[in-house]
């Protein structure tokens, strides 16, 4: 095996070093009861060109862009990926190291993930960010987490906007402790009812996603004020970051913790994961923060560089007290995520942002015009809700036969919703597709 | 590390086993760590401090110090109010290592019993139990 | 000894990303503008975020510098103890990054989907195989995230059998994270402490497993690179109590096909992806810890599972008991390919060859470093052996002194300080990947770095000068934190 370098020599020189007559002998303290019996139950070991092939017929058992022409957002986007990104990312020097626990021979790792936290809060107007979570929806378990132990109390106001599987999350993070979850409905306009709420006791936290699940952008300044008022925090949960290269970010909003996936900023969607849980916050709870910090410092020369800081808030430190068990992160996904914004840079997104919201309602106006009404009238980004009507479901079928995936039915997720589906467009996706798309929802 | 002998502890406050030194300012009790304390947690990093009026019986934890790489309960010497916390902590929590006697004081508490704090240790007490741990 | 590994190259200086660039530039080909503008509701435009315009060549320099700053696994030796360092295979990656693969979108419908769900089905199949567990969830996204699944799926089946325990015992040999994950379950960790043999006596567990305990979790091996010997007494003294066996699986690489988890009591454990099978770490994740359970557990796994129906698969959710999810989708199916890739690979015999000789490259390193390392458990390890600095107290040496001059010898350090219950420790675990040769020069290494601690101590504690920093202030970071630029 090409993995594996002793040769025979080798191995009964170092059997002989720790007086061992075989292999077997520096096992016998495993007591017999407890050994397997025979071999796993393996196929047969393939040869690299073997793999290659497999592997190879798996992928293309999965239909992808641009062969297919999909209109699926809900919480994971196509946007395309500079080849340097990838490329830089394929770098062993970062993919092979571990958790930068010895800076010395980890600055590399440690500057790039003290600019990663650097831009995430720029992105979203916040004062801290951490060096990743797993996923969006485990950020925001992780984040109302936080607001409990903050604001010491244990309700949380949760829009039924926010993504259902992220909800789901929530759920089952909070199921252990005696939390209550308080859902707030949605309005004719495709955005958060939080009247509801206002004044309520006890409060820890409200929380909404902007844009949320329906893409509708949500009105973040009225949230803030009302939780406030309650003393809770402000929640803010996204999905698709690159919002926020158009839209006012959440901080100038008076977010309090901002969390959500980052895979749109250059992870592929890769079937759902590896994501990239974003988490940000202001100082004054930064001890409350679940996850890694790297902090800047000197070496003994007073060269500045980097260490990983305020350790004692996690597990291997404070253990059963700690702010969260999170230990191994997505700090890949992270890096992947800072060249991307690196690349792409401050006058750029604004105009990538730009031509998927014009890309977007390009569809938008489209559908309209063939006579299909739009669920909601509030600004929307990348992705709307169509109204195709209780006998869409063959026609979906149908042009799926011709590699057209028309976005996501919410009838499963919101059965008053049934009839409606969420469509989602991208930069990757050209006028020509989307007049297709109209063309064959019109006929 | 400090030798046993190295370290400095003043005759005019009492020690607690978990290393906290109470001193009786007629009628009140300053609260702090001792030498030793300080310098087996090395250089502490931040300290969580209680909020004045909060009232704690004796032996129970009313703060936190923080080094790199550990986290330190600090204990009640003896069961009361808090009357006022060292925020200059806040800013500068070095004091604990360099002046945990003075300036490195913790809080101050209004004992619920004013004799409570004669069933701590004298320094000679402490230093033989000190001896003991090594 | 040959000519020292560690030597000092050109290492170049680099900025920060934002103190680089020019407004106007950029690194990103920007897509044809092929749709008018359309008007944007002005109260909600803001600014765009402050980030620099840097060309593509800015960033491929800035981070080809970085990069060169770091220590890998592909660049030597790195036997970081509980962590499994193995060398990654670059076949792998290629599968990963395979279009239909890294293109997928989770919501497909499962007939657009089957290759992505025919990966995940035969490798919960193999990982099933591999432990003799019953049933196996990919979802959590980490180790900690599987002991936490685990601990939910534990709390579940107490709830369901109307039981609710408060308790659970966590050896003091335990890794670091499972009293955080226990705790977030609600569960109070009760600590027991390991006999004088590193490994946990039947009896102590007998004397505190009672029927508000909701079972144990057990690392196997444990922290000390020893076999839990008695795990399944302890097992039965937990099971007779109504309890469970958690087993923390981080050690797996000590022990395919070498011993059956299934049999030694365990009714959850969880697998790291990213250290027994060989997915790369990535400077700390993404990860995947599987969670594998026994039937009685099945119920309670988190959905949606994986259905096979002849020959085609479907997604379930259709598990009322389910403790529900823990990530939006489906786990990190991009760690998953990889560590399938590994298994088929390897096979059945390669697999226990790969934990033969990690055990094995773990003892000859604890024989030929005895004589200069205290060694606090002297009896034959698994795949790690633990240290401590007691030889060196007289001159004041200390484990972490050792483990910087080992950067200079051109060695990733060990894990140092942990398990707690070792004052002083240095882990080791060489992991298969590593020949001879290079164990012979670590041994080497660490033999001159002993002999240099009697002679110049002065040496170590001003080590390590040939990275691009020296030791760096720590504290003062701690102090003032400064986490943004």
């Amino acid at each position: 095996m090409r993995y594996l370098p002793h040769t025979e020599e080798d191995i009964s020189s170092m059997l002989h070093a720790v007086d061992a007559e075989d292999m077997d002998d520096l096992f016998s303290m495993i007591p017999g009861n407890c050994k397997m019996k025979g071999n796993l139950s393996l196929p047969e070991a393939l040869t690299e060109w073997e793999l290659n092939t497999l592997m190879d017929g798996l992928s293309k058992k999965i239909a992808v862009s641009p062969e297919y022409k999909i209109f699926m957002g809900a919480g994971s986007y196509n946007h395309y990926i500079p080849e340097s990104v990838s490329y830089l990312l394929g770098r062993s020097e970062f993919s092979t190291a571990y958790t930068p626990y010895q800076p010395e021979i980890s600055q590399g790792t440690l500057q790039a993930m003290y600019e990663y936290q650097t831009l995430v809060t720029r992105l979203l107007g916040m004062e801290v960010a951490n060096a990743s979570m797993y996923d969006g929806a485990s950020a925001l378990a992780e984040a109302i987490l936080m607001a409990a132990r903050v604001t010491k109390r244990k309700k949380v106001a949760l829009s039924e906007l926010i993504h259902p599987y992220y909800r789901d999350v929530v759920r089952t993070y909070l199921e252990p402790g005696d939390y209550e979850i308080v859902e707030m409905p949605s309005l004719g306009n495709g955005r958060t009812d939080i009247s509801g709420v206002a004044g309520m006791d006890d409060l820890a936290a409200v929380v909404i996603q902007s844009p949320n699940f329906f893409g509708c952008i949500e009105d973040l300044r009225s949230t803030g004020e009302i939780a406030h008022n309650s003393g809770a925090l402000f929640v803010l949960s996204f999905t698709e970051p690159l919002a926020y290269g158009l839209f006012k970010n959440p901080g100038c909003q008076g977010a309090d913790i901002v969390c959500g996936e980052g895979q749109s900023l250059g992870i592929p969607q890769s079937f759902g994961g590896p994501g990239l849980g974003m988490f940000a916050c202001h100082m004054k709870n930064v001890r409350d923060m679940p996850g890694r910090l790297v902090g800047k410092t000197t070496d003994m020369d007073g060269r500045p560089g980097f260490v990983l800081t305020l350790a004692t808030r996690e597990q291997h430190i404070r253990r059963e007290k700690a702010k969260s068990n999170i230990c191994t992160n997505n700090s890949l996904c992270a890096l992947a995520s800072s060249m991307y914004m690196a690349s792409v840079g401050g006058t750029g997104i604004r105009e990538l942002a730009c031509l998927n919201y014009d890309k977007a309602e390009y569809l938008k106006r489209g559908l309209r015009e063939a006579g299909f009404r739009i669920s909601f009238d509030s600004p929307t980004f990348n992705e709307f809700v169509v109204e195709f009507g209780e006998d869409f479901k063959d026609t979906y079928k149908k042009l799926l036969k011709q590699r057209i995936v028309v976005g996501i039915s919410l009838a499963d997720w919101y059965p008053e919703l049934s009839g409606r589906y969420l469509l989602c467009v991208t930069e990757t996706m050209d006028r020509e597709d989307m007049d297709a798309l109209i063309k064959e929802v019109r006929s | 590390m400090k030798e046993l002998e190295e370290l400095f502890l003043p005759d005019d406050v009492q020690y607690t086993e978990t290393h906290e030194w109470a001193r009786d300012d007629s009628g009140s009790v300053t609260v702090g760590i001792t030498d030793y304390a300080q310098d087996q947690l090395g250089d502490i990093v931040f300290v969580e401090l209680p909020e004045v009026g909060d009232i704690f019986e004796e032996g129970e934890e009313f703060g936190t110090l923080e080094s790199v790489k550990a986290v330190s309960e600090i204990c009640m010497p003896v069961s009361g109010e808090i009357t006022a916390i060292n925020e200059l902590l806040e800013e500068a929590p070095e004091l604990v290592n360099q002046e945990p006697y003075n300036n490195g004081w913790i809080i101050k508490v209004k004992p619920d019993n004013p004799d409570e704090i004669n069933n701590l240790m004298t320094s000679e007490e402490y230093v033989e139990m000190l001896k003991g741990e090594e | 000894m040959k000519e020292l590994q560690g030597a000092s190259g050109l290492i170049l200086n680099e900025p920060l990303l934002w103190e680089k660039g020019k407004k106007g530039r950029c690194g990103f080909s920007m897509p044809r503008r092929d749709v008018v503008p359309s008007p944007v509701d002005e109260g909600l435009a803001g600014d765009g975020p402050d980030f620099p315009d840097l060309s593509e060549v800015d960033v491929v320099r800035h981070y080809t510098r970085l990069s060169q700053w770091n220590f890998g696994v592909d660049a030597g030796m790195y036997p970081l103890g509980s962590c499994t360092m193995k060398y990654n295979p670059k076949v792998n990656e290629r599968e990963a990054s395979l279009p239909g693969f890294a293109g997928a979108h989770p919501l497909l419908p499962p007939e657009l989907s089957q290759g992505a769900l025919e990966l995940m089905y035969r490798l919960e199949q193999y990982l099933a195989g591999i432990t003799g567990m019953d049933a196996v969830t990919l979802q959590p996204a980490a180790g900690a995230h599987g002991e936490l699944t685990g601990m939910l799926l534990i709390r579940a089946y107490h709830k369901n059998r109307g039981s609710h325990r408060s308790k659970i015992i966590v050896p003091d040999t335990a890794h670091g994270t499972n009293p955080a994950s226990a705790a977030l379950c609600g569960f109070h960790p009760v600590a027991v402490k390991s006999g004088e043999d590193g490994i946990i006596p039947a009896e102590a567990i007998a004397a505190i497993m009672d029927e508000d305990t909701a079972g144990i979790m057990i690392t196997n091996p444990n922290t000390l690179g020893l076999f839990e010997e008695n795990i399944r007494e302890i097992g039965e003294i937990v099971h007779s109590k109504g309890g469970l066996v958690y087993g923390d699986g981080a050690n797996m690489n000590a022990v395919m096909g070498i011993v059956q988890m299934g049999k030694i009591g365990f009714d959850v454990m969880h697998l790291n992806l990213h250290k027994t099978f060989s997915t790369p770490h990535g400077g700390g994740g993404p990860g995947s810890g599987p969670v594998c359970v026994k039937d009685i557990l099945k119920p309670f796994l988190p959905v949606p599972r994986i259905i096979k129906e002849g020959d085609k698969y479907t997604l379930s959710g259709d598990f009322p008991e389910s403790i529900g999810k823990l990530q939006a989708f489906y786990g990190n199916f991009g760690v998953m390919i990889k560590a399938c890739s590994y298994i088929m690979s390897m096979g059945s015999e390669g697999l226990k060859r790969a934990s033969q000789l990690a055990v094995l490259n773990a003892n000859y390193i604890k024989e030929n470093l005895k004589d200069s390392l205290y060694l606090p458990y002297d009896r034959p390890c698994m795949h790690e052996c633990v240290f401590s600095d007691k030889f060196q107290e007289g001159e004041k040496i200390t484990t972490l002194d050792m483990a910087k001059c080992l950067m200079d010898y051109g060695f990733h350090p060990p894990t140092i300080y942990f398990p707690l219950v070792v004052h002083g420790a240095m882990m080791i675990e060489p992991t298969e990947t590593e020949s001879k040769e290079d164990i012979d020069h670590f041994i080497a290494a660490l033999k001159a770095i002993v002999a240099e601690a009697g002679k110049d101590p002065d040496l170590l504690k001003r080590a390590p000068t040939r990275p691009k920093l020296r030791r760096l202030d720590e504290t003062a970071a701690a102090r003032k934190p400064c986490l943004a630029g």
